[in-house]
């Protein structure tokens, strides 16, 4: 029994009638997180996980028709038993469980394995067959310990500080930065933030995630010679805006997992690339996996050629589901 | 090891001059000279050749890693540069190695040069275990001979003479000939390069010759050369030679023979060695080493390219072929003369003196470089026409007020090269027909080809030129019987061959063409030289053919 199969619409569960973080508008949407890819508007209905509420509506809405689950709390539908349990990936990120008839179904959207504190860590569920994302689904792809790279960020903080130079970080406004935030040692000097972070900062603040004191770029003068202490997180997107420029002669970087690779490095034009991931490495994603027991796999977005042929040799009954995930938080960049 | 990594690190990631020679001069603070050496070596653009054969690597990677070889393509895919991807599939190690660059060249990578597969796969992975990632990844790139960094020798020029507190100029002029492979980096050349000036300096250089001055192309419309570069008589005009830019260098009773690639080259021209008891010590020549055979029909007795390429190629030069490709330099200035530095003298000076230096020896081995005189630019314009018969490559246009600069340097002269051949580009061979007449038995006729994107990821070759001029006989001969061997296909007097052959190709003018698959039209495309240093791989692309329209 087929319990999710891919249609135009999105991941669809056909004994239950709903679909799983669709990219077009249906009647019912369970969603695995609130990234742009997987959670759209449009949707007559919403069913996630209850951490991930105050992202979800500030995301997609305050009046959305949504109904949250704890983890592991169960609920029928058509006689197809679904809970959410912790993916790791961000705040609220969820892994989906369906259960019909005896059979098990879990679809993970974005996940990590590695624990981080702005999240429930990603917990192995047993099934028959998995839903996995690839994102970077190649044996290049292996993560440090998250702690190396704060200390990176750290003294790369330092150091400009110290040369009177502000520090320009880029990460995603969802997820990288608060877990940044969370991670680096904030007695180094003042941390401000670009608008788009700030509301975020707050509802991980109101989710019981420890984010230190971060500032707007108004409230320090430009003359102030407070601002060359300071770090300054803000989206890719800001990026060559005027915005940037009140900050003088600054040191910029950028986290992502893709700064692994010396290629994507050099096209970001940054001072320094930090490897820092919200998605499984290549062993993470391997782990996982076996970790399920399953013995069917299907592949989402990614490098599911890929995962799919390895799983295969390892003889599992791995396929590809094509979907349209992967075009935001961490989706490669275009050029 | 680790501190030259991270040097290289900072130089990666910036496109900043200023970064990147305060990076250079950061690490010269507190490297040890010998390291310092090497690095300097590599920065210069050294490139020892490649000590373990790619294959070897790959092998290893994917054996240490447990990787299929497919799974290794993939990465490399992903990665686009093998000495970076495997750092990233083997086993990431803890840095332990205390060891310096030149300690790990000296004592561990050079010496597995020439060792066979088996004993590389005992002796590769305990080395790479003490090494972390980037370490690991620049140390491979040293392995491969493909260790490349965006620092110009001028600025590491820079990054020496700041750090040492002496001119730059002089710091070039001491770096001239060192990355070449006859003599290896030590603590003790590195001293020297960093040393504080002294009087003597001049006189202890032995066999050093000055960094070459270079031209730049002149690529204006002739009528605007009366605006742009004023009177005629203002310049002194030579041909250009095909052949190789050399220095002779005669001092302390020896020759020396230095290419413009800084390697010294002296053991390859034995019969030059004769001119240095002609002439005096403290002597060095600029010219051109080029094959001359003086034949009754023609002006000149330069042989093509090819020929000189070829015997540079040889390991042995027999009596026999020294008779059949003799070499001789075609000089064009004098840089010293009874041991003064004479390149700030003026270009009217040097040559005067140099054309009573070169009548008063006599030696058909060292010929003038003979003026070019016109009334006027357009009547040099129409000489210029006769460059693809005489075998030259067009003008050089010399101010005769010019000072004898470092490099490409206009501040203290201006040399001018105009030539025929504006462009050249790596094209692949992929079809040959029969020649006619003393060449019907040859394949001697080609077509050849550049990459293009067919869709993402996927290159096809897409023809664009006809050439059959170019090739020596012997060369002919050699890609006719490549091209037997390789044939895919017959069609009547063509035949399709498996892609191997990249030439270099020259052509006067380039324009849209709807009649061409390519979208290109080339005029008068010969092949300037036979590649055998590249794969079909490095070719050049479509895009830059059009880059150039
Ligand atoms: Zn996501
Ligand atoms: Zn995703």
């Amino acid at each position: 029994m087929e319990l999710v199969i891919a249609r135009p619409e999105g991941l669809y569960c056909p004994p239950g009638d709903f679909y799983i973080d669709p990219w077009r508008p249906v009647e019912r949407a369970v969603i695995t997180h609130a990234h742009g890819d997987h959670a759209r508007t449009g949707n007559q209905r919403y069913l996630a996980a209850a951490p991930g509420e105050g992202i979800l509506r500030s995301r997609l809405g305050q009046d959305i028709n949504l109904q949250t689950l704890a983890y592991g709390e169960r609920l029928d539908h058509h006689g197809v038993t679904l809970s959410f349990h912790p993916a790791g990936h961000v705040l609220g990120s969820a892994q989906v469980r369906l259960e019909y008839e005896g059979e098990v179904w879990v679809a993970s959207g974005d996940y990590k394995v590695e624990a981080d504190g702005t999240c429930t860590p990603f917990e192995p569920v047993p099934c028959h067959c998995f839903i996995t994302e690839s994102t970077f689904g190649l044996p290049i792809y292996r993560w440090q310990p998250q702690a190396q790279i704060f200390a990176g960020i750290d003294d790369w903080w330092r150091a400009n500080a110290a040369a009177g130079r502000a520090s320009v970080l880029f990460a995603y406004s969802f997820g990288k930065a608060q877990r940044i935030l969370h991670g680096i040692d904030e007695s180094i000097g003042p941390i401000l933030v670009h608008g788009a972070v700030e509301p975020l900062n707050a509802v991980y603040r109101e989710g019981g995630v420890r984010i230190p004191q971060t500032l707007y770029a108004g409230d320090i003068a430009k003359t102030d010679p407070l601002l060359r202490q300071a770090l300054i997180i803000a989206p890719p997107s800001a990026a060559g805006s005027t915005w940037l420029r009140r900050f003088g002669e600054y040191s910029d970087a950028f986290a992502s997992g893709w700064m692994l690779l010396r290629g994507t490095r050099r096209r970001r034009g940054v001072d320094r690339g930090f490897v820092l991931s919200d998605h499984a490495d290549w062993p993470g994603l391997l782990w996982a996996i076996e970790q399920t027991g399953a013995e069917r796999v299907m592949v989402t977005h990614g490098q599911v050629n890929v995962l799919v042929r390895h799983l295969r040799e390892l003889g599992l009954d791995a396929r590809g589901f094509k979907t349209e995930y992967g075009d935001e938080d961490e989706a490669e960049p275009a050029a | 090891m680790k501190a030259f990594a991270d040097l290289y690190t900072r130089l990666d990631a910036t496109t900043s001059s200023n970064a990147k020679l305060q990076a250079m001069q950061d690490y010269f603070a507190t490297a040890a000279p010998d390291d310092a050496a090497w690095a300097v070596y590599f920065l210069a653009g050294g490139r020892p050749r490649q000590v373990v054969p790619t294959r070897v690597l790959r092998e290893l990677t994917t054996r240490l890693a447990g990787l299929p070889e497919w799974l290794f393509e993939e990465s490399y895919q992903a990665v686009g540069d093998l000495a970076e991807t495997i750092s990233l599939l083997l086993p990431e190690a803890e840095h332990s190695s205390e060891h310096g660059l030149a300690w790990w060249l000296q004592e561990q990578l050079l010496p597995l040069r020439g060792l066979p597969p088996e004993e590389l796969a005992v002796r590769l992975p305990p080395l790479w275990a003490q090494l972390d990632r980037q370490s690991l990844m620049v140390s491979l790139k040293l392995l491969t001979g493909a260790f490349r960094v965006g620092v110009s020798k001028l600025l590491v020029t820079r990054a020496l003479a700041a750090m040492a507190g002496i001119d730059a100029k002089r710091v070039a002029q001491r770096l001239v000939g060192y990355t070449d492979l006859s003599h290896r980096p030590s603590a003790e050349r590195y001293l020297a390069l960093i040393a504080a000036e002294s009087d003597d300096e001049h006189a202890q250089r032995g066999g050093q010759p000055y960094p070459f001055f270079l031209a730049h192309p002149l690529q204006q419309p002739t009528d605007q050369f009366d605006t742009v570069l004023g009177p005629v008589e203002d310049w002194l005009v030579e041909w250009k030679w095909d052949g190789i830019r050399a220095q002779l260098v005669k001092r302390d009773g020896r020759l020396w023979i230095w290419s413009r690639g800084e390697e010294l080259v002296t053991e390859r021209f034995p019969e030059l060695h004769e001119l240095g008891n002609a002439l005096p010590d403290g002597t060095v020549l600029d010219g051109e080493l080029v094959v001359w055979k003086q034949q009754t029909d023609k002006a000149f007795g330069i042989q093509p390219f090819a020929l000189l390429q070829q015997r540079i190629g040889r390991k042995t030069l027999s009596a026999k072929l020294l008779a059949e490709v003799p070499v001789v330099l075609l000089a064009y200035d004098l840089l010293e003369w009874r041991g003064a530095d004479w390149r700030s003298k003026p270009q009217a000076e040097r040559r005067t003196r140099l054309e009573v230096l070169v009548a008063e020896l006599g030696d058909e081995r060292l010929r003038l470089s003979p003026e070019v005189t016109g009334r006027d630019w357009s009547d040099l314009a129409r000489q210029r026409e006769a460059s693809r018969e005489l075998g030259v490559e067009g003008m050089m246009l010399k101010r005769r007020d010019s000072l004898y600069g470092v490099g490409r340097t206009k501040d203290l002269g201006l040399w001018w090269k105009w030539k025929v051949d504006p462009f050249s580009i790596d094209a692949v061979l992929i079809y040959a027909q029969r020649g006619h007449g003393r060449r019907a038995s040859l394949y001697s006729d080609y077509t050849f080809a550049v990459w293009d994107d067919a869709s993402p990821g996927e290159r096809v070759l897409v023809p664009f030129a006809k050439a059959y001029s170019g090739l020596t006989d012997e060369e002919m001969r050699k890609v006719d019987a490549i091209i037997r061997k390789t044939t895919v296909e017959k069609f009547g007097p063509v035949r399709s061959v498996t892609p191997s052959l990249v030439f270099e190709l020259g052509f006067e003018g380039i324009a849209l063409s709807k009649r061409h698959k390519s979208g290109i039209a080339v005029r008068f495309p010969r092949m300037l030289r036979w590649r055998t240093d590249k794969t079909v791989e490095d070719a050049d692309t479509l895009a830059t053919l059009q880059g150039l329209l």
